[in-house]
């Protein structure tokens, strides 16, 4: 089977976030008020071959551990969708 | 003999000739090694220079960590061989996990190139030896991802066991602790984010990385004999 898969990494809770912090500071001279806990991540898409959505789930989450996060700063959020299959 | 330094090149570094020019003229034997390859060869010393391996894309490191030299500077390093990783290097030695912790962006979110003052504080390491703790030297950042973060426990670690080699006096980026050098358990691997090789001859402004250097050689010197 065919999944469609969306990786969204962003800092750990607890962890400073440069980016974010810089980005909630620069909100306000915009006229943007009331914004609050910005947090920047990255978002990963692609698409996968497995068996079942267990399997797909379990390998993205491997992806994750050893290549696509540092889980030192970085957690995951995996989203695995399987694709339409076509009508035989 | 003089001590062979290995300079891994990744596609990318950029620092690397740096690292051999100022380790020949201090009387070592400075000697690039591509990061394709499979054997460190003879060398006394392995140094990650200062760069953008791999484009530094996904994250600084993420991708060098898997290039085939690094499992010759794993076991390198497991064996109490000095492997020193300077600003990129630290980097990639962090992703590695040879080193713990990690490097973030920059608090402010500059690219921070200029001098800086950094407090040695602690001895026993390849690169710190020979440096009195307390000694303060001026040498060089260059970075945008050099604000190192670490769990509370890994930095009661780093404390508890006198592995913060150098502090920065003014922290520049918002490192935890101030810290801009550390070393590992065995004290053999150390990060730092300054450039010793760019503080190395007065032509540069400053010969503040040289002990550094220095120290990096005698080590070296002493796994040979």
């Amino acid at each position: 089977m065919r999944f469609s898969v969306l990786v969204e990494t962003r800092p750990r809770a607890g962890v400073a976030d440069p980016e974010g912090a810089t980005i909630e500071r620069s909100l306000p001279a915009l006229g943007f008020v009331g914004v609050s806990g910005v947090r920047v991540g990255k978002a990963f898409r692609f698409s996968l071959e497995a068996s079942d959505a267990t399997a797909a789930q379990a390998e993205v989450e491997d992806m994750c551990r050893r290549f696509l996060t540092n889980p030192v700063i970085e957690d995951a959020e995996v989203t695995v969708t399987a694709d339409e299959q076509a009508p035989v | 003999m003089a001590a062979v330094v290995g300079v891994v090149v990744f596609p990318g570094s950029n620092c690397e000739l740096d690292v051999v020019e100022a380790v020949d003229r201090l009387g070592g034997d400075g000697r690039l090694l591509w990061h394709g390859a499979t054997s460190l060869g003879d060398v006394d010393a392995v140094v990650l220079p200062g760069g953008f391996a791999h484009g530094d894309y996904l994250r600084p490191g993420a991708i060098a960590r898997f290039s085939p030299v690094m499992d010759a500077v794993r076991i390198f390093a497991a064996g109490g061989g000095p492997v020193i990783g300077i600003c990129n290097g630290f980097q990639v030695l962090c992703e590695a996990g040879l080193l713990p912790g990690a490097l973030q962006k920059n608090r402010g979110l500059k690219f921070l190139c200029a001098p800086i003052q950094l407090r040695v504080e602690a001895d026993r390491t390849p690169l710190s030896g020979d440096i009195a703790v307390g000694t303060l030297l001026t040498i060089p950042i260059n970075h945008f991802e050099g604000n190192y973060t670490c769990s509370s426990q890994t930095l009661n670690e780093l404390r508890a066991d006198d592995r913060v080699i150098f502090r920065y006096t003014d922290n520049p980026n918002g490192s935890v602790d101030d810290i801009a050098g550390i070393c590992s358990t065995e004290r053999n691997v150390v990060g730092l984010m300054p450039h010793p090789e760019r503080a190395s001859h007065e032509l540069l402004g400053s010969t503040d990385g040289v002990p550094l250097l220095q120290s990096l050689l005698a080590t070296a010197a002493a796994a040979t004999a």
